[in-house]
């Protein structure tokens, strides 16, 4: 076990899957944002800078040569970026990538990664911040991937290009940063669709991704204080979605707060809490809570873009309230 | 109209908005590098430009709309933007031009026909093209002026966009601002780039039947001798037109994140750049775009040194108030995120 960033988990993964299939080529090499660091970052380019290609800043053109490439034998993983710029690669994400194995009632698959920083950042004001995880959710046929930890974006990101079909890999700028265990003598590898139940608990279910697991942690913490006994579940995956580890909890707790970092209407939130309304009604104790974005877009000054973020404090005050 | 026939006094008030665009995107800097809580991203800003977005808005009239990118905070000032509500902008005070809301990317200003402001690459030129069109269609004599720099032309949107204004022969200005021209190419040359296929960035549009134009963006006289007559053109139904605007990157403007190498300019860097730090000085002797007219201008005797750096103080003294001034102007609250979402 070693402790490192989840950028430099990131970079492991991605140095395996390349190494472990020769068909895996890389599409831009910007995973590490702004602040990559480039000891870590830098070995993409010496280990593989063959297999990696610069695209111009032509979101909507290289996503479809991914698109292409990935019908025709390669598995390509696509850098955009920040999550807002994947909008100008819409068509091709939306309209061919997920359509391509269905269309063809399985003639073809599309085995294309699109990765993307997303979500609010600190001062990315209206076209930085955007987390674009419920759009994507509402494209039948894309599989999301939603990592929080080091080791779950090592071990899903192997496994988003293992994958045959095209996944969403959906990072957040403020992940990058934070340290976790992960294990190196292992493979590490995480299926898709297996959630995991970040701490246990009893009282309250807090159904997070991303970066709201830590924040569902540190809130559990400070319910824990309350003498609120709080389960995290992180789903990893949004498609495919572990319904069943998120009902296994609800039925325990028969409380729920859905934590998520999209806008409320139509978000991340809404659909889990819809399903644990629809499958796990009689478990529950007290209506579910969405603690999300509110519907607007994401302003730049830090008291105006706080008021939007769901924060821990936003998930004890939910819990609070389904608690007492 | 040659550019060389402005008059003294309009190249005196040409040099004022350059020195202030200058002495004002050194306060941002320095605001983003001594604060940690002002400016928490990345920023761009148009040193090593100004000659570019000044000439160019010395061609536009007030009713005139400019659409800019996330270098737009020059062109804004350019335009006759004031720098207090340009900078408290860019740290999100409510003073600013769009009271904090859009930041350093998205500066907008209606009253000076700058609309919506896109960090998005290409974003710009699509809506640019719109508001011509609606100027053809409303038939007033209006123009509508877009910068953007070289790296739209790899985006998709530009061509759509290029391909429209032409078939509608829209009152389009097109200024594509080349900031990766070595000093010899800004004249003539070609433009080899591992990112753009075409020799000339001029090519796309002359291949779309625009009539395309290179200039010396380091040179205002040029800028503002081929805009105003493009200007006049474009009101006579003769747009749209596509011009490439050529300069020379600031040594300064290095990725995400710019550095005031040496300090804020100094204007004996201008006179002598031997005294400035070695990094620049190749730079302000061929490429600087404010030191060239400042040395032009004593040359030919229609400015003294003292004289230039009158202006130089009066630009420094009013970029430090604007500083000032956006320092003590009041944050937007935590609820007023919410306001402003319909209208
Ligand atoms: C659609 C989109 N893709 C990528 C980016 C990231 N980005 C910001 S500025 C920039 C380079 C732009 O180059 P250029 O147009 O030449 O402008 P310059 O910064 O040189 O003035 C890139 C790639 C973006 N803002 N929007
Ligand atoms: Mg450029």
């Amino acid at each position: 076990m070693r402790e490192m960033t989840y950028s430099e988990a990131m970079a492991i993964g991605i140095l395996e899957a390349l190494a472990e299939d020769e068909t895996v080529v890389l599409m831009g090499a910007g995973f590490g944002g702004l602040h990559g660091d480039p000891a870590v970052w830098g070995q993409l380019r010496e280990k593989f800078g063959d297999r990696i290609t610069n695209p111009p800043i032509a979101e909507l053109g290289y996503c479809g040569i991914a698109v292409g490439a990935a019908l025709t034998g390669l598995r390509p993983i696509v850098a955009i970026g920040t999550g807002s710029f994947s909008f100008e690669a819409f068509p091709q994400i939306a309209n061919e990538a997920p359509q391509a194995y269905y269309g063809s009632r399985g003639q073809v698959t599309c085995p294309v990664v699109f990765h993307m920083r997303a979500g609010i950042r600190g001062a990315g004001a209206l076209q930085h911040s955007t987390a674009p995880q419920a759009m994507y959710w509402n494209t039948p046929g894309l599989e999301i991937c939603v990592p929080g930890s080091p080791a779950d974006v090592r071990g899903l990101i192997k496994a988003a290009v293992r994958s045959d079909n095209p996944t969403i890999f959906i990072d957040h700028e403020r992940l990058h940063p934070l340290m976790g265990e992960v294990d190196e003598t292992s493979s590490g590898d995480i299926p898709l669709g297996v959630a995991d139940v970040k701490r246990e608990g009893s009282d309250v279910t807090i159904v997070a991704t991303s970066i709201m697991v830590h924040r569902a942690l540190e809130a559990a913490e400070s319910l824990a204080d309350q003498g609120v006994s709080a389960e995290v579940v992180d789903p990893r995956t949004l498609v495919p979605l572990d319904k069943d580890a998120i009902l296994r909890s609800v039925a325990k707790t028969g409380r729920v707060v859905v934590a998520d970092e999209t806008q409320k209407s139509c978000g991340v939130a809404s659909e889990i809490a819809a399903t644990i309304a629809e499958e796990g009604f009689d478990s529950l104790r007290a209506p579910i809570k969405r603690v999300a974005i509110p519907n607007v877009p994401i302003p730049y000054h830090q008291s105006e873009e706080d008021y939007v973020t769901p924060t821990a404090q936003r998930i004890v005050e939910a819990a609070q309230v389904i608690c007492s | 109209m040659a550019g060389s026939e402005l008059s003294v006094d309009t190249l005196k008030s040409a040099l004022h908005r350059m020195m202030l665009i200058r002495r004002a995107e050194e306060q941002v800097i320095d605001l983003a590098t001594s604060f940690d809580d002002l400016i928490r991203g990345h920023y761009h800003v148009y040193i090593g430009q100004e000659a570019s977005g000044v000439g160019a808005c010395m061609a536009l009239g007030p009713d005139d709309y400019m659409f800019t990118t996330h270098r737009n905070h020059g062109h804004v000032i350019a335009r006759g933007g004031e720098p207090s509500p340009v900078i408290a902008e860019i740290i999100g005070r409510t003073t600013g031009y769009n009271k904090g809301r859009g930041g350093t990317f998205h500066v907008i200003a209606k009253h000076l026909g700058v609309l919506q402001t896109s960090a998005i690459v290409g974003g710009c030129v699509p809506m640019a093209a719109g508001a011509a069109f609606s100027i053809k269609k409303r038939g007033t004599d209006q123009v509508s002026l877009v910068f953007f720099g070289d790296g739209v032309l790899e985006e998709g949107a530009f061509h759509e966009a290029l391909n429209m204004s032409s078939l509608w022969k829209l009152p389009l200005i097109m200024m594509c601002e080349n900031n990766s021209v070595l000093p010899e190419g800004r004249r003539q040359g070609e433009y080899p780039s591992s990112s753009f296929a075409a020799t000339q960035l001029a090519d796309v549009a002359k291949a779309m039947n625009v009539e395309t134009h290179v200039v010396d963006g380091g040179d205002v006289r040029e800028v503002a001798g081929l805009l105003t007559e493009l200007a006049h053109r474009t009101r006579a139904g003769e747009g749209p037109f596509f011009i490439e605007s050529r300069m020379t990157r600031w040594p300064g403007n290095r990725g995400s994140f710019p550095e005031l190498i040496g300090g804020p300019h100094q204007m004996d860097w201008t006179w002598d750049p031997g005294t400035a730090d070695a990094r620049l000085q190749d730079w302000l002797t061929n490429s600087d775009p404010v030191s060239l007219l400042c040395r032009s201008l004593v040359e030919e005797g229609a400015m003294t040194r003292e004289e230039v750096e009158e202006i130089d103080a009066a630009t420094r003294k009013e970029a430090e108030e604007a500083r000032e001034f956006a320092l003590s102007s009041p944050t937007p609250s935590p609820e007023s995120a919410m306001d402003y979402i319909f209208a």
